[in-house]
Order: structure tokens, then C-alpha cells, then sequence
């Protein structure tokens, strides 16, 4: 048991799986000898060679397909895509392709393909690298999309997600990476995926958020706390598709819910926790289910990065209108 | 006036020059080069003509058929035996194919049976489960698609130790696509044994191949990713056989893929679902492509060697139309499907949401 960063938990992850299994293959671009842009696979490289752990040329639609080939070939495959915001070069293959090929051949092949990819914002990136796409991909049926918030949960839920042979998106937010430790045991782990978590627990309202939303949430209950507002914080983990169980579980306890999520409004996958506890939850409510979101517009230049982002007293706000219904 | 450094003009003539035609068989079934011969015994050349009398027949019942409403979508492939059937015929059956929807006949010929042929163009899922040892994804619909994943697979085979290929289909408007050229590219960059076939029939849909790139040829674009790449008459099975053949032996040996361009026409129209060839092409090019027939020639040159007759012919369509009626009769008996079992086949781990509406259609279904 070490405190590690969650980018370290990642590599963790990684290299687990890779000397577990022999066919588990990591690939992408600048992944190989240079460890990746974040250092994600620093070390692998050298420790497994070029045939587990290389470089691709610079193409994502190639990394797509080169994935779905070396699945179909008895692989485990884990590709990169170096930032998030170029998923929409391999789109095709992720949503067209690889998100079906198990229903396509009628259950014949599987597909173990865990595409990792860093995004999020607050971290000054050019255009198109920091965008929340998660909605993008959580639409699309037979793909699971997991975005963890915690080292922990990071280290876990990779090895799940890699061990499964159904794919999985993967999406680590880029702020999450360095800015905080946590104890992460040192042997292999896994967390199941599928499964939210509450991450604190409260009886006034729920907060149900993912990715670095999470440490927002979390902050603004601190702060709510002090005001005696005993905020439940939800992590969804896993995206898509919903742990209905743990939303609804939760809904039902604080009869109050506040989704927060860092993508915009019409994006993301806080319309879809929305609608599950309208459908289902909502004999339990005591005031309408409220959001928290980016505004409708692109990513923001990174100079309006911090205006444009949701905080935590936008969250403190928004859960105090609720508990004022 | 100051010395010109560059002149683009010579530039474009050196580096676009005309590829070469690989031509073996001429329009009456002679052989073009007196010092060649066939590697192919008689029994193999007699073999690989009945294929592709197999696909010609196929295709015309197979047009029939879908217009009786009794096959669904169909892509005709009369025009393209030499092309379709003398490449797979060069093939391994451990070999990968990753076929374009115009490659059902190659997918036959490597092991698919043609129910399951018939039940994929019906749109039934049962047509798409193969067996563990098949190596072959469905007919890609995704233009240049197929491109990228064969990069995969070869690159597979190629981790594995395995002396095999991925080979795979796209046509003329296919190398248009950034897939087509990052297939090629990746599979050059990792030394993959692949064979990327571009079947040019002339036109995408409507558009013709000069509208497609400013190329002279589409085996030139193999150069950029630094791979050969072979322009071979397409009407033409010993030809097209006898590079195919290579490609598959240069890739197997460790050298990398081959782009091989077969120049080629669909007699039909690009589908069957209201594509009409007379917007687009004129009766002058059908016309002169219906004189490269690949049948007649291959037929004029086995005739002469004395492997075939007309009536072996006769005698062997009759076969193989009993082959399409059986074929037929399956498919039209088949149970239908559940929305329950897409359910399952969407996941192989079933996550709690899928399972609640699994549970929903089988109470639906079981009414």
C-alpha cells in the first residue's frame, strides 16, 4: 500500500495486466519508449517490448481499426487515444464497429478493447484536447463508458475494464492525473464496473456526479456540512450504462437531487440520470431534480477556462435553491 | 531569367508515371507471354473456372431471387469473377478475409455457407454467426472500414508467428477514403502480412473514377505508404490469380502488404435497391467491357486445352442452381428472430439495464 497519484495507479493497472496476461497489448500514439504524453505507460516499454507496448502512427481511426483487428485475433487490446477531443477521427471505429462486433456476429466474437483516453478541463490545453465527449459514446449500446475520480478507483477499474471482453471507453480526466494521492494497494485490484459509489454518505440531498465533478461535490458538501446540510455524494463510475439501483437507492433516502456534471448542458450523461429518477424516482422527490453543468457552447479558450467550468460554490448554489423549494 | 530549381510539371510526369497492366490472358484465351506458363494444374485452373461459374450463376439467381422478395439486399458481382474469385482463389483457408458488400462470393468460396450468405442479405443475424476457425468478419458496409481492421488482423498474425494473411476488398471510390490510405499506412509502418485489394469497376456508384483522385492509378497510392503496389487486368483470372498469389507470398515471407488494383466492371447496377447504371454509364463502355468477359476467356482457353465443354458446363450450373434452390429452401424456413437474443448479443457481460429488457421482451416474445 503506497499513496499514488492516479496517473501512477493507472500505470499500475497497466502493467498488472500486462504481465498477468500475455495477450493484454497497450498501444497508441507516443505510448511506446517515450511512456506516453502523461507518462500513463512510462516504463512499459522497456519492461515488456516493442510487441506488447508501441507506438502507432499518428492516425485514430487506425488505432481504431488496428484494435478491433487485434481483438479479433485472440488480443486484449488497450489503445490510447492521446486526448479525448480526437475521438471524432475514430468515431467510426469505436461507435461503428467495435461497439457491435459482438452483436454483429450474433455473440460469435468478443471484443476486449479498452480504449483509454485523457480529457477534462482546468488544465490549459489547446482546442479540442479538454472537451467532455462522454455523452458522445455513452450513447452508443454494447460500449461501456467509465470515468473514474479517485487513484484508487482509477487502478480498479481499469483492470476490470481490461479484463472484460466486452469494450470499454475509459476516460481519465487530465486534472484528476497529479492533484492528489490516495492509498492504492500495490498488487492487482479490480473494481467492478456497472457500479456507482457513495462517496459520502448524507440524508438532505443527493449530489450525483462523475469524473473530477466528483471532487467538486465533494468539496461543496464539506462546505454545506457546515451550514447543516448533510449532502449524499454519488460517483457514477461507470457511466454508461447506469447503476440505476445506487441513483434511485440514494434518491429515495434524501428525497433531493442535484446533478453535476462538467460537460455542457445537452452533453454528457446528467439528461440521462435525470430522466431515470423522473421515471423512477420521482414519487420519492420533494422539489424538482436540478442541474449543474457547463453553458451550450464549445470547449472555451483556456483563458475563460475557470468561468466557463462548474465549481463547487456554483454546486453549494444550486443545492441551496433546492433545499429552498 | 534566374536557373529554375524545380519544375513541377517534369515532377508530376516522373512521379505519376502509368503503371504497367499485368496482363496474362488475352480477350480470346490465348496466352500473352509464350515463356509463361501456369503454376496451376489442370485440375486447379478447371477448379478455379468453375468458381467463377458458380459466382456468374449465383449472381443471376440471386438477382432473381430479390426480385421475387426472396433475398433482401443484393450488390450484383456479374463482370468481377476474375477479380473476386481468382484473388480468394490465391487465398489460404486460414487466411483472414474482410470482405466489401460486394464480396459475398469471395466469402462463400472461403468457407461461408450460402444459407448463411442468403440470411445475411435477408438481414438475419443467424447468417452473420460464424465458427471459431472461420477467419472473417461480414460483408463491411462502412466504406475503407474494413481497410483499417485488416491492418489488425494482419498485425495479429504477424504477433501470433502465423504464417497468414488478412486480405481484404474495397473498390475504386474505397481509396478515396482516409481509412483506405491509414489502412495501407499502418500496415506498411508495422511490416503486416495484409493484401489490399481495390476492385475498380470504373465508377462509385455514379461517380466515375476519373472524379475520384487526380492519380493516374489507384496502385500508385500504395507508393505514399511505401508498399507495392500492382495494377492487373481484372477481367483476367490467370493474371489476377498469378499476382495475388505472389502478394500473398511476398506478405507471408515477412516483407509487408501489396496493393493490388484490379481494373474491372460490374455488368449490373451498383445494387439492386434502384440504382439505374443507364443515368451514368453508356451502352459504348458497357459495350466494351462485355468483350473482356472473364468467363469467355477463361472458357476459350480451357476449351482449347480440352479441360471444359459446354456441356460440363451445363451439367455444372445445373448443380449449382440445385445448390442456390437448397440454399434457398433453408433460409425461407429459418426461425425468426428475437429482440430478446439482440439483447443478450449486446453485451457479453449483461449489465442490470440490459437484463431488465431482456426479461421484458422474452414476456413479450412468449405471448
Amino acid at each position: 500500500m503506497a499513496k499514488i497519484t492516479m496517473i501512477k495507479a493507472i500505470t499500475e493497472a497497466l502493467d498488472e495486466e500486462l504481465a498477468r496476461d500475455e495477450k493484454v497489448l497497450v498501444f497508441g500514439e507516443d505510448v511506446g519508449k517515450n511512456g506516453g504524453v502523461f507518462r500513463a505507460t512510462e516504463g512499459l516499454h522497456d519492461k515488456y517490448g516493442n510487441e506488447r507496448v508501441f507506438d502507432t502512427p499518428l492516425a485514430e481511426s487506425g488505432i481504431g481499426g488496428l484494435a478491433a483487428g487485434l481483438a479479433l485475433q485472440g488480443f486484449r487490446v488497450v489503445p490510447e487515444i492521446q486526448f479525448f477531443g480526437f475521438v471524432y477521427e475514430a468515431m467510426d471505429e469505436i461507435a461503428g464497429h467495435i461497439s457491435r462486433m459482438h452483436f454483429r456476429l450474433g455473440g460469435t466474437r468478443k471484443m476486449p478493447v479498452t480504449f483509454r483516453a485523457p480529457f477534462g478541463g482546468g488544465v490549459h490545453t489547446p482546442e479540442l484536447h479538454a472537451d467532455s465527449l462522454e455523452g458522445l459514446v455513452a450513447q452508443m449500446p454494447g460500449l461501456r463508458v467509465v470515468i473514474p475520480s479517485s487513484p484508487y478507483d482509477a487502478k480498479g477499474l481499469l483492470i476490470s475494464a481490461i479484463r472484460s471482453n466486452d469494450p470499454v471507453v475509459f476516460l481519465e480526466h487530465m486534472k484528476l492525473y497529479r492533484s492528489f494521492k490516495e492509498e492504492v494497494p500495490d498488487e492487482a485490484y479490480t473494481v467492478p464496473l456497472d457500479k456507482a459509489k457513495v462517496v459520502l454518505e448524507g440524508t438532505d440531498i443527493s449530489i450525483i456526479s462523475y469524473g473530477a465533478m466528483v471532487r467538486e461535490s465533494l468539496k461543496a458538501a464539506e462546505e454545506l456540512a457546515k451550514q447543516d446540510v448533510k449532502a449524499e455524494v454519488v460517483d457514477l463510475r461507470t457511466v454508461s450504462p447506469l447503476d440505476e439501483e445506487t441513483i434511485l437507492n440514494s434518491v429515495k433516502k434524501t428525497g433531493r437531487v442535484v446533478i453535476v456534471q462538467e460537460a455542457q448542458r445537452q452533453a454528457g450523461v446528467g439528461a440521462q440520470v435525470a430522466s431515470l429518477i423522473a421515471e423512477k424516482g420521482i414519487l420519492y422527490l420533494e422539489a424538482p431534480i436540478n442541474r449543474v453543468s457547463a453553458p451550450n457552447t464549445p470547449y472555451p479558450f483556456s483563458e475563460a477556462e475557470s468561468d466557463w467550468l462548474p465549481n463547487k460554490q456554483d454546486i453549494i448554489d444550486k443545492v441551496k435553491e433546492n433545499m429552498n423549494f | 531569367m534566374a536557373k529554375k530549381i524545380i519544375d513541377f510539371e517534369q515532377l508530376k510526369d516522373e512521379q505519376c508515371a502509368e503503371f504497367k497492366t499485368v496482363k496474362l490472358l488475352s480477350e480470346d484465351g490465348k496466352i500473352l507471354d509464350s515463356e509463361w506458363q501456369s503454376d496451376l494444374s489442370d485440375d486447379e485452373l478447371i477448379e478455379l473456372f468453375k468458381q467463377m461459374v458458380w459466382s456468374r450463376t449465383l449472381d443471376t439467381r440471386s438477382t432473381k431471387l430479390n426480385r421475387q422478395g426472396r433475398l433482401g439486399f443484393y450488390a450484383p458481382t456479374a463482370g468481377e469473377e476474375a477479380s473476386q474469385i481468382a484473388t480468394n482463389f490465391a487465398m489460404e483457408k486460414e487466411d483472414f478475409i474482410l470482405p466489401a458488400y460486394r464480396d459475398v462470393p469471395q466469402l462463400v468460396q472461403h468457407g461461408l455457407p450460402l444459407y448463411k450468405a442468403f440470411l445475411w442479405s435477408r438481414g438475419h443475424v443467424d447468417g452473420n454467426k460464424y465458427p471459431a476457425d472461420f477467419n472473417a468478419l461480414p460483408p463491411q458496409i462502412i466504406i475503407g472500414a474494413q481497410y483499417v481492421q485488416a491492418a489488425g488482423v494482419a498485425l495479429g498474425f504477424k504477433l501470433k508467428g502465423q504464417k497468414n494473411v488478412a486480405y481484404t476488398y474495397t473498390g475504386d471510390g474505397g481509396t478515396s477514403q482516409g481509412d483506405f490510405y491509414e489502412g495501407i499506412n499502418f500496415a506498411g509502418a508495422f511490416q503486416a502480412p495484409a493484401v489490399f485489394v481495390v476492385q475498380n469497376n470504373g465508377f462509385a456508384i455514379s461517380v466515375p473514377r476519373e472524379k475520384q483522385t487526380a492519380a493516374k492509378t489507384l496502385a500508385q497510392k500504395a507508393v505514399a505508404a511505401g508498399i507495392p503496389g500492382v495494377q492487373v487486368d481484372g477481367m483476367d483470372a490467370l493474371a489476377v490469380y498469378e499476382v495475388a498469389k505472389a502478394a500473398r507470398e511476398f506478405a507471408v515471407s515477412g516483407n509487408g502488404p501489396v496493393l493490388i488494383e484490379t481494373l474491372t466492371y460490374r455488368y449490373g447496377p451498383h445494387t439492386l435497391s434502384g440504382d439505374d447504371p443507364k443515368r451514368y454509364r453508356t451502352k459504348e463502355t458497357d459495350d466494351f467491357w462485355l468483350k473482356k468477359d472473364p468467363l469467355v476467356r477463361m472458357r476459350k482457353f480451357l476449351t482449347e486445352k480440352g479441360l471444359w465443354s459446354q456441356k460440363k458446363e451445363d451439367q455444372y450450373v445445373e448443380e449449382v442452381k440445385a445448390e442456390i434452390n437448397e440454399a434457398v429452401a433453408k433460409v425461407e424456413n429459418m426461425p425468426k428472430q428475437k429482440i430478446s437474443e439482440y439483447l443478450k448479443n449486446t453485451f457479453e457481460e449483461i449489465p442490470a439495464n440490459i437484463q431488465a429488457a431482456i426479461e421484458y421482451y422474452e414476456a413479450k416474445e412468449a405471448k
